[in-house]
């Protein structure tokens, strides 16, 4: 393959790092796409990720020399979390309020649950350390700081063997002065110790929020500060030179820099990245209103794209205790693709409950033993194992193949666990678990969907990930959704995604004021040093381009639970603002609740600003459009879901349909890492991108 | 196959009816206005078949409202017979008797039509914030000083909403503007269950609702029978005294199981209070049920099957069975203790099923000012609830949970929140020391709070505490917990309950109950009350006294 010198100067890697597999997606400027999927080395990742580099270099026959730029993202952050591997680390919080991490919402995560235990805070209770001093909430100080009562502690820092150190004092995102004169007084004591400020790291209201975020930072950090470094000097060491980039959670890329200054940034970076992925073919196809899903071996990820962006949320659990169970796990305020994490997988593990019910997930038997098909010791009755007795999976070139399934392991296994417990029989036990985890999913989507304000049936769904494509059809049949588009490289969709992510960086700042005491020099001055702050970690990524800057703030009617976030004008921000701010508020509301409550004051909680570089080019080309009738093709057994009998439908091969091919359902579509299956009701094509289009018929066949 | 696709059709329509309850819920949450909707969920919905027999109740909800909805329906019906119903008809009423316990709580019920024809009906719940009346705090003599009163209504008939209705609503309300969103909202609610359980119904090709209400209620009640009868049978009583107003209450309960089904009965408990921490019947057996479900059923879904099985009764003109016109805003007070009285039977049925008692009723301060007489003194004028708990009791295996609800699912208000929207500095938020029920399994703690005004100005508070008096108690030789304290921090005690101010210059200080204890101190593990001395939430002179216990080091 040549290499010809407008593309060597433009190629790009996006490295996913999962719990499993490390997968890479290298991308050449004129397009060209390679992968490669390398299993996970996980006492030192940068091994597998080194290895993942070379195997996709070599596949595109392209040198070193041509990596522009290594996009990376790794959910070693979120595992440090989960496993509680982080850094010994203490917190420094204000005199009469120690148990802020412990205190959290006061509640049970799940009401009837009697026996439940919430998880610990990450710091306990003797390493929590009050100083004497006290902010109010306009950031006066009430009680100055007693600077003798912080270095005390400097003694129990050494003598406890603390390497990482919270700050969290109350109101500090309203003045941080407090915070910042005890990390200088610590670290005049302890120069080698890492220091997290709550005012730096979450500058907003709500004190468990920050304190938690705060904390989290304050615990990954070294580790990730070394990881980081390992990799860059691999990277280096390799003849890599071009920057290495991190993947965020908010979907955008930030520099080495700012991750290892604000790690907890890093978390849930693969699944956001498979949501830009979806919201740049959103944007190809011009599709206004989409339902991204993203199934793999453990979870189903759910996100909606309104206009090729998707929704965001300022607030994100992590490490849920009870697997998937709002509210058991660690709330943190940072910028995030929001999105919905079901425990339905390929792996996930199906039983009876106490009502003869199916259930499926959320636990799940992973990728070792995995499911009972993959003949490794498993043998638990799983999603897998279930679409394989139902003919959409076939056992022979699974995975790219790489392994042959086992039926017969399948079929015992379900005939164990399900279809004898219920006297039926094993198609049927299969059946039930595939309409079981299909209605899961799509009942979260839909009551996600709900309360977002939004409407399914409107969109169209992306579907990728490894099980993705093959749930995909019968998900949208159940949520009335017409129209299901199957992108490029489906099965390592997040590492394309990095390479679709742009530059940018997300601050917000809780500053309270009223629309009727609304102040434009205050706003415009707060704006201004979130401008300088936000542009300066953007320029450590992106270099010197132009940088697009959005504004919006968080306001709702005096007393009411929840914000919403309205757009605030860019440039100067003059008296007229606050009529701008009621209009867009009363706009805004009214899309989302339908109406809206004259006369309401209405108060703003924060403001924030998104400092963007523009996003890379696209280089998928657009194909020509014949008319290819998508000649078919050996034939398989798969399941009608009506009729529970298994019939005889084409199996198309990916590679072998152009652009223009048209096919309908039922059929399978065969590629490397995943299997599309198109049910009766649906009709496909392959469009000019090259994506399935599968839309649905007219009337459903009965 | 064709039997084994049926029942697989079954369940997910079952699973499809409960996904379309759950968007009912949480249509009516993100639109309402009233706080603790919003914040604590204190909100239900529910479809039901034409015979009034609940179906699914959504997961998202308060558990006050977890029977009194599938009773209120009944009431409606025989009011509005669905067979008389026209499309568009919404039904509502804020009768404590026929709704959820108090005249906040609006209940409305929506016939659901499918191409013409009624199909079922749904129904949902929630709080307003303001009825008018002597507003929140348990001092008015009966219901109608309460607020505003509306019997079984329709809001909507055949589409056309009654304005004069609306009208007098708004009128009789501090905050008309709110109160007209909620009502929105749970109109809302009702509209988007029809509208979906309509869809459902045409995806599975269904008729009528009648074979799926079948196999769902027959299915849970059959499960729930199948729970209890792994019971002993017998009967079994408790006796539990709490602070009450007036005068301290006795609760006293006899629970008895035979055969697949329990009945408990009241009888011997206290006489009604002539303040409002009475509970209507329906509010009762809603917090008594809920709390036994916890421990025998967590898991079946809310049905009339699931909830058939159990009985709850209690003597007419009781605190658990207070009569109209008692007054009742605050029956929470006494409805969140009943668990622990249930719960103390089943401990006598089967040792070793259930937790100690917990502080249970929340500790929440309705904080205003610039009210009243203090109206032109200057000061902000704001209304604030601060809501927190104590701890939970001890688990036989496990210690209790640090200030934290139950059996409410209220959710706890955060400092810097609370000095945002009222002139308020919060001293202190911390966990309460020493104030778990020692045992070999350790009660939860409670927490201590002390609030001040950040203007100098009188707080005025409408106090409905209870544990002060009373506290939580240990079992199998676990000690009781900490009792609750409501002070000033200059040390004058205040009531548990009513009205009183707190002056400027001083600080309002509240130390929540902690958990009782489970099983003998002695035979703790050494290793966890090691933990609590590092911690520093048991002090060395606490783990001396009850647990004999002396750090070898002492390393703090």
């Amino acid at each position: 393959m040549s290499e010809n010198a407008a593309s060597q100067g433009r190629v790009r890697i996006g490295i996913d790092v999962g719990g499993t597999f490390t997968d890479v997606a290298l991308e050449t400027g004129d397009g060209r796409l390679e992968t490669s999927k390398v299993p996970t080395t996980p006492r030192a990742p940068e091994r597998g990720v080194m290895n993942g580099v070379r195997l996709a270099l070599e596949k595109a026959g392209i040198s070193v020399n041509a990596v522009l730029s290594v996009i990376h993202g790794t959910t070693l952050a979120t595992n440090a979390l989960i496993e509680r591997r982080g850094a010994r680390t203490a917190l420094v919080c204000t005199r009469g309020f120690r148990d802020t991490l412990r205190l959290a919402y006061e509640n049970r995560y799940d009401q009837y649950d009697i026996w439940l235990n919430k998880p610990e805070p990450l710091v306990p209770r003797h390493l929590t350390w009050p100083v004497t001093e006290r902010m109010d909430v306009t950031g006066t100080p009430l009680l100055e700081l007693d600077e003798t009562s912080v270095l005390e502690l400097a003694g129990k820092i050494r003598n406890e063997g603390i390497e990482s150190v919270a700050i969290g004092l109350l109101h500090a995102y309203a003045n941080p002065r407090h915070e910042e004169r005890v990390r200088e007084l610590l670290l005049g004591e302890c120069p080698g110790v890492s220091i997290t400020l709550s005012s730096e790291a979450c500058p907003e209201v709500r004190e468990y929020e920050r304190l938690t975020t705060t904390v989290c930072n304050a615990y990954v950090r070294p580790l990730m500060a070394r990881y980081l470094a390992a990799l860059a000097a691999e990277l280096a060491g390799a003849g890599i030179s071009g920057p290495l980039l991190l993947m965020t959670s908010g979907g955008s890329i930030c520099s080495l820099e700012t991750a290892v200054s604000f790690p907890v940034r890093l978390v849930e970076s693969g699944p956001s990245a498979g949501a830009v992925l979806a919201a740049r073919v959103a944007g190809r196809r011009g599709e206004p209103r989409v339902l991204s899903y993203d199934m793999g071996g453990t979870t189903a990820k759910i996100c909606l794209i309104d206009d090729a962006r998707p929704q965001t949320a300022r607030i994100f659990e992590i490490a849920r205790a009870a697997r998937f169970m709002k509210g058991s796990g660690m709330t943190v305020r940072l910028p995030v693709i929001e999105m919905i994490e079901i425990g339905a997988g390929g792996g996930s593990i199906a039983g009876v409950d106490g009502l003869g019910r199916i259930s499926v997930g959320p636990r799940s038997a992973g990728s070792e033993p995995g499911p009972s098909c993959y003949a490794r010791g498993g043998t638990d009755a799983t999603v897998t194992d279930a679409d394989l007795v139902l003919g959409r999976l076939e056992a022979e070139g699974f995975a790219g193949g790489s392994m042959t399934l086992d039926a017969d392991a399948a079929r015992h296994a379900i005939r164990q666990d399900i279809a004898d417990p219920l006297s039926m029989d094993v198609m049927a036990g299969a059946l039930g678990m595939s309409e079981v985890v299909d209605e899961n999913m799509a009942s979260a989507a839909q009551v996600h969907a709900v309360e977002r304000g939004k409407v399914l049936r409107q969109c169209t769904m992306i579907a990728f990930g490894g099980a993705g494509p093959l749930h995909a059809c019968r998900m949208a049949e159940k949520l009335g959704i017409r129209r299901v588009v199957i992108p490029l490289h489906p099965g390592v969709g997040s590492a394309v995604g990095m390479l679709r992510a742009p530059v940018a960086f997300e601050v917000v700042r809780s500053l309270y004021m009223t629309l009727a005491t609304f102040d434009p020099a205050v706003v415009a001055g707060i704006y201004s040093s979130m401008a300088e702050e936000a542009s300066t970690i953007v320029r450590q990524g992106a270099g010197d381009v132009s940088l697009e800057e959005r504004r919006s703030c968080f306001m709702r009617y005096l007393g009411q639970g929840h914000e919403i976030e309205v757009p605030v004008s860019g440039g100067t921000i003059d008296d007229g603002e606050g009529k701008v701010l009621q209009a867009a508020y009363d706009r805004e509301y009214a899309r989302q609740y339908s109406r809206s409550v004259p006369g309401m004051d209405v108060e703003i909680l924060g403001w924030k600003l998104v400092v963007a570089a523009p996003l890379p080019d696209d280089p998928e080309t657009e194909m020509t459009v014949t008319s290819d009738q998508g000649a078919g093709s050996p034939r398989r057994l798969v399941v009608d879901l009506a009729t529970g009998e298994m019939v005889d439908v084409p199996v198309f091969s990916r590679g072998s349909l152009v652009p223009g091919a048209v096919f309908g359902g039922p059929c399978v579509i065969t590629e490397g890492q995943t299997t599309t299956v198109v049910t009766a009701s649906f009709h496909g094509r392959i469009d000019c991108h090259g994506y399935i289009v599968l839309e649905a018929r007219e009337t459903t066949p009965s | 196959m064709t039997d084994a696709l049926e029942r697989i059709h079954l369940q997910i329509m079952w699973d499809r009816l409960i996904s379309v309850v759950e968007e009912q819920a949480q249509t009516l949450m993100r639109a309402a206005f009233s706080p603790i909707v919003r914040e604590s969920g204190d909100i239900s919905a529910g479809i039901f078949d034409l015979e009034g027999r609940m179906m699914v109740q959504a997961v998202t909800g308060t558990p006050g409202h977890i029977n009194t909805m599938a009773a209120s329906v009944h009431h409606l019906i025989r009011h509005f017979p669905p067979d008389e119903a026209r499309p568009g008809d919404l039904w509502m009423t804020n009768d404590p008797w026929i709704g959820a316990g108090h005249l906040n709580d609006f209940v409305l019920v929506k016939p659901c039509f499918l191409d013409g024809r009624v199909v079922g009906l749904n129904a949902c719940t929630s709080h307003l914030a303001d009825i008018g009346g002597r507003s929140f705090g348990p001092d008015a003599a009966d219901v109608h000083e309460e607020g505003m009163f509306i019997p079984p209504v329709k809001l909507i008939d055949g589409g056309t909403i009654n304005h004069t209705l609306m009208t007098l609503l708004r009128a009789n309300s501090r905050v008309p503007v709110q109160n007209e969103g909620d009502l929105y909202a749970l109109i809302a609610c009702c509209e988007v269950g029809e509208e979906r359980l309509g869809d459902m119904m045409r995806e599975f090709a269904l008729t009528s609702l009648a074979g799926l209400s079948d196999h769902i209620i027959n299915t849970s009640r059959d499960a729930t029978r199948a729970r209890l009868r792994s019971w002993p049978s017998g009967t079994w009583s408790n006796e539990m005294m709490v602070d009450g107003y007036e005068f301290e209450i006795r609760i006293a309960a006899s629970l008895t199981i035979a055969d697949g089904a329990l009945a408990i009965d009241f009888s011997g408990s206290s006489p009604a209070s002539r303040y409002g921490i009475n509970c209507p019947l329906t509010y009762s057996q809603a917090y008594t049920v809920f709390g036994l479900k916890c421990v025998i059923a967590p898991d079946i879904p809310n049905n009339a099957g699931a909830l058939e099985p159990f009985v709850v009764l209690a003597p007419e003109g009781s605190i658990m069975n207070a009569t109209k016109p008692a007054p009742v805003v605050m029956r929470h007070i006494v409805g969140q203790l009943l668990p622990d009285a249930a719960l103390g039977c089943l401990h006598r049925a089967r040792p070793g099923s259930v937790p100690a008692e917990g502080t249970s009723v929340l500790w929440d301060l309705p904080l205003r000012g610039g009210f009243g007489i203090y109206h032109s003194s200057g000061q902000t004028r704001f209304a604030l609830e601060m809501v927190h708990n104590g701890g939970t009791g001890a688990r036989p295996s496990s210690d209790g949970l640090d200030a934290t609800a139950f059996p409410s699912g209220v959710i706890g208000t955060q400092v810097e929140l609370a000095e945002s929207v009222a002139p308020l500095i919060v001293w202190r938020r911390e966990l309460r020391p020493d104030s778990g029920g020692a045992g070999c399994h350790r009660g939860g703690h409670g927490q201590i709070i002390e609030v001040g005004s950040s203007e100098n100005a009188t707080l005025q508070l409408a106090a409905a505490l209870d544990r002060i008096t009373y506290p939580p108690r240990g079992r199998e030789g676990g000690h009781d917990g900490a009792r609750g304290i409501l002070c000033l921090a200059s040390g004058r005690p205040l009531n548990g309950k009513g009205e009183q101010d707190i002056p400027p210059n001083e600080t309002l200080r509240m130390e929540t109950p902690g958990g009782g204890g489970y099983g003998d101190p002695a035979t703790r593990d050494p290793a966890l009350i090691d933990a609590d001395l590092k911690s520093g939430l048991v002090t060395p002179a606490a783990a001396e006294r009850d647990y004999g216990y002396r750090q070898e080091s002492a390393s703090t």
